[in-house]
Formats: structure tokens, C-alpha cells, sequence
């Protein structure tokens, strides 16, 4: 039997023996929220049709889990607008799975979220924005301030670890310090402070959403003192922002290493938002198996490995460390999904980055107007308005 | 109370009458297609090696360290200073707080 498969490209590379040890369940891209920062794709409008039945996602997670799954996210979108949620949780827990709930927390009631623990659901992640009113509902869109507090109390009750996202941006950055004696309030066991990153709705809104440089050294250190004062009572993370970096991301821990990603459709990505990239058709549950999918799929060997490198990636002493970045973010910023990640000042376009940083300082820019993630401004998109949003991007975001 | 080991760089937290158990939160489990045991806890997971999964397996919060180093002797009765790696492992997951201190 052959040990090699032919990729996208042409390259042939041997057959992997990873695993997809992470699997992200986009279950649905609809969302009561409208946040800025939103990584989902911007024609998200076009897959929330199709979702899969309640049988074929927990066909795709028996499926996975033989492959040697393990941790199962289960997102959005916002999970909970789908009713069988608890259906999935209790498959997932009875296959093995460690799951979480990833949610924003609009519709988590007594009822489900007992249903859940019934289930076996293992922790919930609920995202957080601000320890202010005003700019929790302003970066969301809605008026969900009060209901998360609420939500984070009944995530406590029911003994689940709590692990609290929040979403480093402009508006909440200054209150890095407040945020985290909130979470302690709260009784968070993890705090996952991720600076924005710039894809889907977040790359649209670069310029209003980007902190200084200085505002992230400033509320690193205040993360770090946090961190030496709590101790392990609460674990927190602080995901470095890639733009402030003189070396790219490890994205994914490399192209179908550890992760994979089952979207609402059915369509499987080996990252969020794969599907910008030219010249790829990916996988559906509807129509492949699992074990295809990871070990021989075209989309799931093209950037494999690195035998998929141009330079300066190719003889770069480093490029087992980062891989060459994040290929999305490759394609979107310079228009060549092979290139170098832009982040990388080794990377002949790694003068669009420091535009970027550039721009989110001009004040003309800062006050353009957010789009925000909602299904008219999506369908716009797709329809081609607020095209000058997005025409310095190789493909909508 | 002593510790029952001192040949480490670090004291030793741990004594022969603790009882710990996997800390709330955590799960130990056997994965078939890794091979080996695995720790798994909100954002990660642990892949232990063949060693540190027939320490922590046995870690059940009703057997103190005494009975543990005691069990891992008797199922390799072959290895030498055995009890010094079954604390040093204990050491480690404690220190990573992937065990809770029962009794």
C-alpha cells in the first residue's frame, strides 16, 4: 500500500500520523449577538441554512472520536439556539469526549444548563466583554451585561469550571486590571484573555478595534502581577496579539495536526476561517467519512508538513517553530496563501502589518463606523456593498 | 510528619499518609487510540507517558502515598528506586494541580 497522498498542490507527503485531538463544532452561525470582534466568516449569511441534523453530528463525533478526538468544543455562533444541544452533550460525554460549551450565555437556562450536568457535560466557556455596561453592549450589539452576570453565578452553582473569554480589544483594554478582579469575583478557574485577532468581522474593523502597542505591554503586565497574586486558585491566559510580534503564530499547531473543525453545514476546515483560501474545495460529513477527511483529503494535506514552503519560510533556521504562520492570514493581507505570514519581519509584506498598526492610530479611521456581525451586513457583504471595507483584502474576510 | 523523599532537587511536598485524588475538574482516562493515559481539563489535555499514567491511575482518593509507592513496587518489582519516581511524579502533578489533597 502506498504511504504517500497526492495534495492539492501536487506534492506528495506522507501519510499523517497525527491525530485530530481538538474538534470545534461551529453548530450554527446564527447568533443573538453582533460582536465586532466576531472571528466568524463574513458570509457566514450563506451557511446558516443546511445545518446539520441532530443524527449526523453525532454520527461526525463517533466518527472522530475513532480517529482519537478528545476535547470537544461545542460553538457558533451560539450553540444554544439550537434544542438539541443536550442531545449532542450527553452522545459526546458517553463516547468520552472532555466538552465544553463555548457561549455567550444568552439562553442558558436553569433547565438546560441541568440537563446538561445530567449529561455530562464537563465546563462551560462563557464569553465576557467589559466590566462596564456601556461597552458591553455597545462591542455586542445588545444588551447582555446584566444576563451574563446572571448566567456566570448558574455556571457556578451547578459546580461547573468556569472559564471566562474575553476578547482584548480597544474599548475594554484599559480595564484589564477590573476585568480580572471581576472574574475572581466571579469565582472564574480560567481566564482566557485573547487579544483580538484579525479575521472574519475583527479584520473589517481592524483599525477601530486595534489597541496600542504600549496598551498591550501595559495590560501584560498587569496580567502577569495578577497571575503572581492568585496563584493556581484561577489559571489565566494571555493569547499574545500576532501583530505586535516579530515572529508569526504556530496557527493551529500546524495545518491537520491536532485540529479540526466541523461547521454547521457539514463543510470540515482544518482552521476557522480556511474557507477564504483560493483554489480549495473542503470536505463535507454529508458526502466523506471522518478518517478520509484527516488522513487523506487534499484540503487536509495542501499546507501539511512544509513541503508546501516558498522562501523565505523554505530555508528559514525557524520555520519548524511557526511553521510559516497562518495561512489565512497569509492569503488575506499579501494575496498569496504560500507566502509567509505578513507578522514575520522576515516576510517581504511584513510592511501591511505595520500599516495596520499604522491606521488603527489615525483618527479618521478610528471613527468609521463598526460593522457589525448581523445577518444584513453579512448579506451586504455577499452582495457586494461596503465593498471599500474590504477591498484591501484578497477575499471577504 | 516526614517526607519520604529527600534525594530531589526540590523538597518534597508530598508525605506517606497524604491522600489525593484526580482534582476536581480533571479527568484521567485510557485512550485506545493514543495508547496511553490522559489528562484532560478545561483548554488541555496531558498525554502521560507509561510511567506517570501507572502513578496517577492509582490515584484515587481513598489510597495514601504509602499504598501507592507500595502497589507501583509490587506491579515492577524489577525497577530500582521506584518510590522515588512515584513521588517525584506526585510532586509534579500537585505542583501542576492536577491532584487535590483529600487527607
Amino acid at each position: 500500500m502506498s504511504t504517500s497522498v497526492q495534495q492539492n498542490n501536487g506534492v506528495a507527503a506522507s501519510k499523517t500520523n497525527t491525530q485530530p485531538l481538538w474538534l470545534l463544532a461551529e453548530v450554527t452561525y446564527r447568533c443573538p449577538l453582533h460582536c465586532a470582534f466576531c472571528y466568524n466568516p463574513t458570509d457566514y449569511d450563506k451557511h446558516t441554512k443546511n445545518e446539520l441534523s441532530t443524527e449526523q453530528w453525532i454520527q461526525a463525533l463517533r466518527d472522530a472520536r475513532k480517529l482519537g478526538a478528545l476535547q470537544l468544543g461545542i460553538s457558533g455562533g451560539e450553540p444554544l439556539l439550537r434544542d438539541d444541544i443536550e442531545e449532542i452533550v450527553a452522545e459526546a460525554s458517553s463516547l468520552g469526549y472532555y466538552t465544553n460549551l463555548i457561549t455567550s450565555g444568552v439562553g442558558l437556562t436553569e433547565k438546560r444548563i441541568s440537563a446538561f450536568k445530567a449529561g455530562g457535560l464537563d465546563h462551560i466557556q462563557l464569553s465576557m466583554h467589559d466590566i462596564t455596561e456601556e461597552i458591553n453592549n455597545f462591542i455586542t450589539g445588545t444588551r447582555t451585561f446584566e444576563l451574563k452576570k446572571k448566567v456566570a453565578a448558574m455556571i457556578k452553582e451547578h459546580g461547573y469550571p468556569m472559564v471566562l473569554n474575553v476578547v482584548i480589544h480597544r474599548f475594554n483594554i484599559k480595564h484589564v486590571k477590573e476585568i480580572l478582579e471581576m472574574a475572581e469575583a466571579l469565582g472564574a478557574d480560567f481566564v482566557e484573555l485573547a487579544n483580538t485577532q484579525y479575521y472574519g468581522w475583527s479584520l473589517v474593523n481592524r483599525s477601530q478595534l486595534m489597541p496600542t502597542k504600549e496598551q498591550i505591554d501595559e495590560a501584560e503586565a498587569i496580567t502577569n502581577a495578577f497571575r503572581e497574586k492568585v496563584g493556581n486558585k484561577m489559571k489565566i491566559f494571555f493569547v499574545v496579539p500576532d501583530y505586535f510580534s516579530n515572529r508569526p503564530k504556530k496557527c493551529m499547531n500546524g495545518w491537520g495536526e491536532v485540529f479540526m473543525i466541523v461547521t454547521a453545514n457539514g463543510d470540515v476546515l482544518p482552521c476557522h476561517s480556511a474557507r477564504v483560501l483560493p483554489n480549495m474545495s473542503f470536505p463535507n460529513v454529508k458526502a466523506n467519512g471522518l478518517k478520509w477527511v484527516w488522513e487523506e483529503s487534499p484540503a487536509f494535506n495542501k499546507y501539511r508538513g512544509d513541503d508546501w514552503m516558498k522562501e523565505p519560510c523554505r530555508s528559514c533556521p525557524e520555520k519548524e517553530k511557526d511553521l510559516g504562520g497562518c495561512r489565512c492570514q497569509a492569503f488575506l493581507l499579501s494575496g498569496d496563501a504560500e507566502a509567509a505570514d505578513p507578522v514575520c519581519t522576515k516576510s517581504p509584506h511584513r510592511h501591511l502589518i505595520d500599516e495596520a498598526i499604522a491606521n488603527a492610530q489615525k483618527p479618521y479611521l478610528q471613527a468609521q463606523p463598526i460593522l457589525f456581525r448581523n445577518d444584513k451586513n453579512s448579506r451586504k457583504l455577499i452582495e457586494g456593498e461596503n465593498r471599500e471595507l474590504v477591498e484591501e483584502f484578497h477575499a471577504l474576510p | 510528619m516526614s517526607t519520604i523523599s529527600d534525594n530531589q532537587d526540590k523538597a518534597s511536598v508530598v508525605t506517606s499518609d497524604d491522600v489525593y485524588a484526580i482534582a476536581r475538574h480533571y479527568r484521567f482516562q485510557w485512550e485506545e487510540a493514543q495508547q496511553c493515559y490522559v489528562l484532560l481539563f478545561p483548554e488541555g489535555m496531558i498525554k502521560l507517558n507509561g510511567g506517570a499514567g501507572e502513578v496517577i491511575k492509582r490515584v484515587d482518593g481513598q489510597r495514601n502515598v504509602a499504598e501507592i509507592v507500595a502497589d507501583v513496587q509490587a506491579a515492577f518489582p524489577d525497577v530500582a528506586d521506584i518510590e522515588a519516581d512515584v513521588i517525584a511524579m506526585l510532586d509534579l502533578a500537585l505542583e501542576k494541580a492536577w491532584l487535590e489533597k483529600r487527607a
